[in-house]
């Protein structure tokens, strides 16, 4: 008898011991990120950019007279343990908005519980179906895989580069961003004859790479994924003595991609967000002063190059916040319309005008197309070749 | 004309006794919640003791081993998933098939397999794990990729089964009902012939169990515990993703039947329990999460190796199912 | 339901054997020859920069084994260990070759450890619980990292520079050709150890009959500790050596350690050479289904062989079959 005593009372204190924090007079706003795990490299800089830029925020006085409580949770790339979380920050923490949702599973599964809760929901996940169709209570800051190759194909089509091959990893990222460019590919007028596929933890590319040498009638390469993979199939592009151009995309992300695929990456073209470019930007650029000054705070908290990703997280963020300033409070609902208000606001990732049917607010000018010279990005303007 | 002390103890030993006191607190508990995030929590662990529970009758009864037992998991969540989306066909159905499917894929599978030993026998069930997790992430034109597809709500006859506090006492339910097919299992022929095979399989064979025969049925039953806990997992979140079967989930679902106790009904509960509970209950610590969790399963197999309930039982002085 | 999906995967199984066919009849087209032979030699020098890597980890598994019956998961994490610490120490200033001899060292100490305080206290346990605490041991191991280096991945540079070797129109890069170097020397180094000193006759002495050993005075605690400590820091060397092709990061161990146990298998464990014959071989089949099947399936391969040779051949290909006695 004792025994089952013991253990029901054991299982009752552990229940218990999971309740929240105390009600204070701080708005709470959530955020569910993959800061380890297999999208670690995405989730951590996403996390450490919201910590310092609340803790900013607060030691400024807040927002409309109130304190931010930012209440982080680690999915660990899961998406049940997201959607956990979400129904935790929903039902325990009483939330106001959230900010969160790293990879497209982790958003997807926690869309519903937003959604029936209705709470602003701000992603920051790639996959267009995050807001297509468009949920009413969730906007996204990224922008989207079709974007990027949009953006891929237009240079090329302006280099007279017709006939390309894919190369694109099995992760999330990678297949998101291959539909994408197999479904934009005709109407771009781009033809895909040959692709080709890897294992994000792969560390060697040439088998792929070889095949597409041989594939005749190939005028330049476009690799799709990210983390350590394109650093590998920027090497071994080399390696192979492939001539023709190699373009990566968005998920290169850091200039530590340079540092890692080292000289091999000299004339790769990516489209990447202006935060990139930071300092190299003309004075003259709206977002110049948002993303120097956000890579200068970021790199000397963190000793880390400066991430696309964390910039993502830094727009959701100041999104929410600019519209709790013009909403005058931090209601749900009044926040929600507020958001969805957004116009010319700037962030890291672009320009930023949302609409009811638009809850991204980005159009392609928000991407920039970049090249890697000599271990640093320079700009491509829209105009040359 | 048995006096009350002895009608007690009779009861005490009916197999289904260890189930009453969980059945009490199942009951008390909803009370103690004040949101429905516990809710959540409780249907979690109710989903991961019904895959434990079956994992150990693998384990615990009959001594095999398992390290893909997410992969059969995963089987019974796309299936729910699959099912109603690319087949046409309804949830209740498709949760049924999703069983039988599993059912069928550890007989084919489990006939190699289950002649294997030790660490033979584990890397083998490993090997299939991830093959499943693979093949879930690579045909993305059924499963939906590595990304993953949403699932189709339950609608038995106009009622959507959609709010948490129902999937609590669905789960409940489904969990007791589990454990008594379970219980009844054990201390059958079958169960018997179990542990027997368990303490030596050559003794068994001696004695004429068909030991080939009856691992074969353990692992299907276990894969069919855990199709239907799957299952479960999928309808609960309203989506699926490869990570269901993964490698990882395998290890979480060994480390609920190590550390709650092999060979223990309750243990499945209390070690599900815990690793549900615990990244909860610690989310400040989560950056060590996994650094906690290699070193409890260490140190259980070290210093604890009977699991909690049965070394709890033992020191407090008595026998436990 | 219709019979498409049934249909589709014949049809692709038959498109890639045909594929196959192609390409092996490509090679006799005298035309096309050179392009087909250059695919087939990329697709060589690829599968055995792999296989290197996981001839060195099934080096390390193999030893431990034999020693101890223990089939250690936490390989791969030595492998991860070795890397990122020389990387982490290199960042803070000390020199290549000291950052690289300092990581094996501390590798060497993990490894040690991991025997006193896991697996020692736990002698006694069946395999399965074995098991159990090595894989505890890789999370452990993999956790600790997680938090005391970052969660991005990083390099080291090429002991030779990073111009390839142009061979018949595929090339392979001189690092490739070190690891495949230093995994055969250290095969040879260890069986040199084995077969000709004192300690070596121990080893193998306590992986014949742990207590007849304690017998004659072998003091078998001390011997397979020492078996961990130069699995670690095999594994720790070859992380060293490997990081200039494959990167690293935090969590590369778990995926090697697997890899590096099909290499085991298929070669036959407690083998040291059918350890590298292994690695070898699997880092070929997986360039091969990469090349003339499919780049998606290519992870499939390593846990196809395992299935594979444990349901046909559990000895593998260079072990023996074992007699069990009753």
């Amino acid at each position: 008898m004792l025994k089952k005593i013991t253990i029901a009372a054991g299982l009752i204190g552990l229940a218990t011991s999971v309740t929240g924090g105390s009600a204070t007079a701080q708005v709470k706003v959530g955020a569910v990120l993959s800061a380890s795990g297999p999208a670690s490299f995405l989730g951590d800089p996403e996390r450490k950019t919201l910590d310092m830029y609340v803790e900013d925020i607060n030691s400024k006085g807040g927002i409309n007279g109130q304190k931010l409580q930012l209440v982080v949770y680690d999915d660990g790339g899961d998406a049940n343990a997201a959607r956990t979380f979400a129904t935790r920050l929903v039902e325990e923490d009483k939330i106001a908005a959230m900010v969160g949702g790293t990879t497209t599973g982790t958003t997807l599964a926690m869309i519903p519980v937003f959604e029936d809760a209705q709470i602003p929901f701000i992603s920051l996940a790639g996959a267009v179906q995050i807001i297509e169709p468009v949920h009413k209570w969730v906007f996204k800051t990224p922008h989207t895989d079709r974007m990027a190759c949009e953006k891929v194909f237009d240079d090329l089509k302006r280099r007279k580069l017709t006939t390309v091959a894919l190369i694109s990893g099995t992760d999330a990222f990678g297949k998101s961003m291959r539909d994408q460019c197999l479904a934009v590919a005709p109407k771009a007028g781009i033809t895909i004859a040959h692709e080709e596929t890897y294992g994000p933890a792969d560390s060697d590319m040439t088998p792929q790479l070889i095949k597409i040498k041989a594939t005749p009638g190939i005028q330049a390469v476009v690799c799709a994924g990210f983390g350590q993979g394109p650093a590998i199939v920027t090497r071994n592009y080399r390696q192979l003595g492939i001539e023709y151009p190699l373009y990566q995309s968005h998920g290169v992300a850091s200039k530590q991609f340079i540092s890692l695929a080292g000289a091999a990456a000299n004339g790769v073209r990516l489209p990447a967000a202006a935060l990139l470019l930071a300092n190299k930007l003309p004075d003259s650029d709206r977002q110049k002063s948002v993303v120097v000054g956000y890579q200068n705070t970021f790199e000397n908290k963190t000793g880390q190059p400066v991430s696309t990703f964390g910039g993502h997280a830094y727009d959701g963020l100041m999104i929410l916040v600019d519209a709790a300033k013009r909403a005058g409070s931090f209601d749900s609902g009044k926040l929600r319309d507020e958001i969805e208000r957004t116009k010319g606001y700037v962030g890291t990732g672009g320009v930023v005008t949302m609409s009811p049917s638009d809850h991204l607010g980005l159009d392609l000018s928000a991407f920039r197309l970049l090249e890697i010279k000599d271990g640093d990005w320079i700009m491509i303007p829209d105009s040359a070749s | 004309m048995l006096a009350e002390a002895d009608r007690f103890r009779l009861l005490q030993h009916h197999r289904l006794f260890p189930l009453i006191p969980l059945a009490v607190i199942i009951v008390v508990l909803p009370l103690l919640f004040p949101s429905a995030y516990y809710y959540r929590v409780a249907a979690l662990v109710f989903i991961f003791a019904i895959a434990a529970l079956g994992l150990n009758l693998l384990m615990g009864f009959a001594g095999q081993v398992s390290l893909g037992h997410a992969g059969f998991m995963g089987v019974g969540a796309y299936a729910v998933a699959i099912g109603p989306s690319r087949l046409g066909i309804a949830p209740l159905l498709a949760f049924a098939l999703g069983a039988a499917c599993s059912a069928v894929l550890a007989f084919v599978v489990g006939r190699p397999i289950l002649r294997l030993k030790g660490h033979y026998l584990a890397v083998a069930t490993l090997g299939f794990g991830v093959l499943l997790t693979i093949v879930f992430t690579n045909e993305a034109k059924w499963t939906g990729g590595p990304d993953g597809m949403p699932v189709q709500q339950i609608i038995i006859i106009n009622w959507t089964v959609h709010r948490i506090g129902t999937w609590y006492w669905i789960l409940a339910a489904s969990f007791l009902l589990s454990a008594v097919i379970a219980l009844n299992l054990i201390d059958s022929p079958t169960g018997r012939a179990l542990r027997a095979i368990h303490d030596s399989e050559r003794a068994a064979r001696v004695l004429g169990i068909e030991v080939a025969q009856k691992k074969l049925a353990v692992f299907v039953i276990s894969a069919v515990y855990a199709s239907v806990a799957g299952s479960f997992f999928a309808l609960i979140n309203g989506y699926v993703t490869p990570d269901a079967s993964s490698f990882l989930r395998s290890i979480e679902l060994v480390a609920m039947v190590v550390l709650g106790g092999m060979g223990s009904i309750v243990g499945s509960v209390v070690g599900s329990a815990v690793l549900v509970i615990l990244p909860q209950a610690l989310t400040v610590f989560h950056e060590y999460e996994h650094a906690i969790l290699g070193l409890t399963l260490m140190a259980v197999m070290i210093f604890l190796r009977r699991g909690i309930v049965p070394s709890l039982s033992a020191a407090l002085g008595g026998t436990y199912k | 339901m219709d019979y498409d999906s049934g249909f589709r995967l014949v049809n692709s199984l038959v498109s890639s054997s045909n594929g196959l066919a192609h390409q092996v009849g490509v090679l006799f087209d005298r035309r096309r020859a050179p392009a087909a032979m250059a695919e087939f030699l990329q697709f060589t020098f690829s599968g055995l920069t792999v296989g290197a890597v996981y001839a060195l980890v099934a080096v390390g598994f193999t030893l431990i084994y034999n020693a101890s019956d223990v089939v250690n998961f936490a390989q791969g994490e030595f492998v991860m260990l070795g890397g990122m610490v020389t990387v982490f120490l290199g960042y803070a200033g000390v020199p290549m070759p000291l950052a690289a001899a300092i990581a094996v060292l501390i590798t060497t100490a993990v490894g040690l450890a991991l025997y006193r305080l896991g697996i020692a206290p736990a002698h006694d346990a069946s395999t399965v619980t074995m098991i159990i605490i090595t894989i505890g041991a890789s999370i452990f191991l993999r956790g600790v990292a997680e938090i005391i280096f970052d969660k991005r991945f990083h390099s080291l540079p090429a002991l030779f520079g990073s111009d390839p070797i142009r061979v018949g129109g595929a090339s392979i890069l001189p690092q490739s050709v070190v690891v495949l170097a230093s995994a055969l020397l250290i095969v040879c180094l260890l069986c040199a150890f084995i077969d000709r000193t004192l300690y070596g006759k121990a080893v193998i002495a306590t992986s014949a009959n742990r207590m007849a050993a304690t017998l004659v005075g072998i003091n078998t605690r001390t011997i397979v500790g020492a078996c961990f400590a130069i699995s670690a820091a095999i594994g720790a060397v070859a992380g060293v050596l490997v990081t200039p092709i494959t990167l690293t990061s935090y969590n590369v161990g778990t995926l090697l350690a697997l890899k590096g146990f099909a290499a085991v298998m298929l070669g036959g464990i407690g083998n040291a050479m059918g350890a590298v014959v292994g690695g070898v071989l699997l880092g070929l089949f997986e360039a091969f289904a990469a090349g003339y099947l499919s780049a998606s399936y290519k992870d499939a391969v390593a846990f196809v062989v395992i299935l594979a040779v444990l349901f046909a051949m559990p000895q593998g290909l260079v072990g023996k079959t074992t007699v069990e006695r009753v």
